[in-house]
């Protein structure tokens, strides 16, 4: 097999057995990697009980996979997935960083940490050496506290392995903060301060098992590929491509937080009551000037570096650190909560960084919570003499450390907004659904739909088999710019930022330069990517004890997306029902799912998912 | 008189992305493989953000070519890297401790110490870099003393703990 390293890491922390397993190459072939082969594993391992897995029970698997492309392709990636505390499905949740380029070295394609530790512990791969150590002096860390201690002991458990190789660089780490320690379902997994697997829940998983860190490093070179000179012919002419994208290099998404308001009215306003605003002291300008550090920042082969290095130097907001911030976290924490100042965004994000809760998950739960205080419905007694009034910063600041501790009311908004909503309506007896957005339990990404002028479609979110992760989104045709394409980059495990400016035809080239396998785009959006697919959608119908969609009510965009716009350009847009009912039922038919919204048993059995049908059956979803 | 082809390779750590690109164009130079490792610059990133990329600097002195108890190391004429004979290295690290700035290792697999040859003139990691802009490595011309070179000989460490500093103010000192 090439491109891989051909095998496994198998870690049980309930009994700390460490086992290489390795995966056939008819099986790699058709899955891939990351989010491919998550789906695979997961499906095999707990399908048959999956309605009954707790996603935060020893019994629920942490996947950490790279792909044969992670380390090749321009911008290498690692996907983290499991059954997810969030959607109940399965999310692959991808970030960058170095952790899968260390992996790949050392020997092993991904980790399956399977169990729960009876104490708080951390993994350590070097090479072959593979240890499950104590982590109770972390434990209760945030994130660059967590950074520096684990760099300075795994580095000298490099230089204790390896005394006479001279220096040697530190390994990547890969740790949850506080708030995954707490079973928050807004927590991510992360890396390098501000590197986040965001989507799905996973640092809570984390958190479940006691696992707080996993370090890798690795001597070895990048796995053998199948056609050496076609692959670095491939890279420079990927490469190339990348650099002619000379503004998305320069701005990355760091031009969103005013641009995705001002020009296409689709950015979360005080919690999607509007999408719009001309707030142009928020413009990339302003961030550029004021907080930016670094112009280019990236991670292991990446020419694009659309990272920006972002710091507050003096005042109130002194000390903090992350990157851009980007789009999605500039939205978030920032017009979302009525804040419109680079220098108190860079503030919200550095701290969300460092107490591990999910920019996005953790930004919604915030805006939320604003709205229910601007209209009354909790109150300062509520939220323990926080004035959570729009714009207030440290409040929210407040908040999100609750969150985090679980104290108070942020033990309940930790279970992110869909179930907060239902545990907040209950205490004040009040319907809270129309402030809620989200998707199957997963807050939707910073593209609304309304004003129809963002690249997210009307059934974007409601069709997606991970729900409101806007990179992972259903689109027309299915075939070309459908959510398959993006199970073709989270398995091959690279940026997909960087497949913006690299066309297709080469992506497929570089697979097979890289693997050997032949794959035509009509086997991938045929047969390979729609049967993850499948696997995806038949696990989020599956559901959990908490929470279980039925597609004919909950494939469907939250009630504030068919509000009008209130403001902007686009006032009085809004999604047509009519428009997203027809879509909804072109991509069904697309994808191989009956009117209902239910993966068709001939569909099932031509992808060679006997085993999907039969579960369906048994668990009355397929009638 | 040193001679007019000899180059030196300038670093601006402030502008390393942290792409870790040189890295993969050394060892594919060098080893034909992906192979970080075994490449002659490393960008050691023990803090976030302060990424340093760690290269020979061709010390006026050379200690590490007269620390070498074999002769294994030399000077190049044309361009003034050090040359390493894997033939003779034993891999014994007495260049290491020699450096100022430990940047000699050994490679992972051949046990020979491995240093930056400059790429003969031409080296791979700035062509990777300037292709990208980032510029935080660059070639320039070695003329008259070279003196102050010596002065970047130092270990990530070092470097790392002022980069930091200078990046983030007070905050820098806490994260180091």
């Amino acid at each position: 097999m090439r491109g891989y390293a051909g095998k496994f890491l198998e870690i049980d922390l309930s009994t700390k057995k460490v086992n290489e397993v390795t995966f056939n190459e008819d099986l790699l072939l058709e899955y891939v990697g990351g989010r491919g082969l998550a789906a695979k594993i997961l499906w095999d391992r707990l399908g048959e009980k999956w309605e009954s897995v707790d996603p935060f029970g020893p019994e629920n698997i942490l996947l950490i996979l790279t792909g044969p492309m992670t380390g090749f392709f321009p911008g290498g990636r690692l996907c983290v997935s499991g059954k997810s505390p969030q959607s109940n499905g399965m999310i692959g949740s991808t970030l960058a960083g170095e952790f899968g380029i260390e992996l790949k070295c050392a020997g092993y394609d991904g980790l399956i940490v399977t169990g729960k530790s009876p104490k708080p512990c951390y993994i350590s791969i070097i090479d072959d050496s593979v240890t499950i150590n104590d982590a109770s002096h972390l434990w209760g860390m945030e994130g660059k506290e967590t950074v520096k201690v684990l760099t300075k002991e795994t580095s000298e458990m490099v230089r204790k392995k390896y005394p006479r190789y001279g220096l040697l660089k530190e390994p990547a780490i890969l740790y949850i903060g506080p708030a995954g320690e707490k079973k928050a379902r807004v927590a991510v997994v992360m890396t390098k301060w501000s590197h986040a697997a965001g989507y799905g829940g996973y640092g809570g998983v984390m958190g479940s098992k006691n696992l707080k860190a996993i370090a890798a490093k690795g001597m070895g070179p990048l796995p053998d590929v199948e056609n050496h000179e076609r692959m670095k012919e491939l890279l420079v002419k990927a490469c190339k491509e990348c650099f002619k994208a000379e503004l998305w290099r320069r701005w990355g998404t760091g031009g969103g937080g005013y641009s995705f308001a001002a020009t296409s009215s689709s950015e979360p306003v005080r919690n999607w009551q509007e999408e719009w605003h001309d707030q142009k002291g928020y413009a990339v300008d302003k961030f550029e000037q004021r907080t930016w550090i670094k112009p280019y920042w990236g991670d292991f082969g990446c020419p694009t570096t659309c990272l920006k290095l972002a710091t507050t130097k003096t005042g109130p907001f002194k000390g903090a650190i992350t990157d851009n911030p980007d789009y999605e976290l500039q939205a978030f924490l920032g017009p979302n909560l009525g804040i419109f100042v680079p220098e108190e965004n860079v503030y919200l994000a550095s701290l969300i960084d460092d107490l591990g809760l999910c920019g996005i998950q953790g930004g919604s739960v915030l805006g939320f919570t604003a709205e229910l205080y601007q209209r009354g419905i909790i109150t300062k007694e509520d939220l323990a003499g926080l004035d959570l009034k729009w714009g207030n910063t440290m409040a929210f600041a407040e908040l999100a450390r609750k969150i985090a501790a679980r104290e108070g009311i942020g033990d309940i908004l930790a279970e992110g907004t869909y179930r907060a909503s239902l545990k907040l309506g209950k205490i004040k007896h009040t319907d809270l659904s129309p402030y809620v957005v989200h998707e199957k339990g997963v807050s939707i990404g910073a593209h609304g739909i309304r004003s129809g002028k963002d690249f997210s479609s009307n059934i974007g979110y409601a069709c997606s088999v991970q729900a409101g992760d806007h990179t992972s989104m259903a689109g027309l045709p299915a075939d070309s710019s459908g959510e398959i394409t993006d199970v073709l980059h989270d398995s091959g495990v690279y940026c997909s930022f960087n497949t913006f400016s690299v066309g297709e035809d080469l992506i497929f080239e570089f697979f097979e330069a890289v693997t050997g396998w032949k794959t035509t785009r009509e086997q991938w959006y045929k047969r390979k990517g729609l049967r993850i697919l499948q696997i995806q959608r038949a696990m989020l119908l599956l559901g959990g004890r908490d929470a279980k969609w039925k597609p004919e009510k909950d494939d469907e965009n939250p009630p504030r997306f068919y509000e009008p716009l209130p403001t902007g350009p686009y006032t009085g847009k809004t999604t047509d029902r009519n428009a997203f009912e027809d879509s909804k039922q072109e991509y069904y038919e697309a994808v191989g799912w009956n009117k209902k919204g239910v993966p068709k048993p001939e569909v099932l059995r031509r992808l060679g998912l006997q085993n999907v049908e039969n579960k369906l059956r048994a668990s009355k979803i397929i009638s | 008189m040193v001679s007019k082809t000899r180059i030196w390779i300038t670093r601006d750590y402030l502008k390393c992305s942290g792409c870790r690109r040189c890295e993969i164009a050394c060892s594919l130079y060098h080893e034909n493989k992906i192979w970080p490792e075994a490449s002659r610059v490393r960008v050691f990133m023990s803090v976030p953000g302060a990424e340093v990329p760690h290269l020979c600097v061709q010390c006026d002195d050379y200690p590490c070519v007269g620390s070498c108890p074999v002769k294994a190391l030399s000077v190049s004429e044309k361009t003034g890297a050090v040359l390493v004979d894997e033939a003779i290295c034993t891999g014994c690290g007495t260049c290491v401790n020699a450096c100022p700035g430990k940047i000699p290792h050994l490679h992972p697999v051949r046990k020979r110490i491995l240093i930056c040859d400059l790429c003969d003139g031409k080296p791979e990691c700035v062509k990777v870099c300037e292709e990208g802009k980032w510029n935080a490595l660059g070639k320039v011309k070695r003329s008259g003393s070279g003196a102050s070179m010596k002065a970047y000989a130092r270990t990530p460490d070092e470097i790392t703990r002022e980069l930091a500093v200078n990046l983030y103010g007070e905050k820098g000192e806490e994260l180091v």
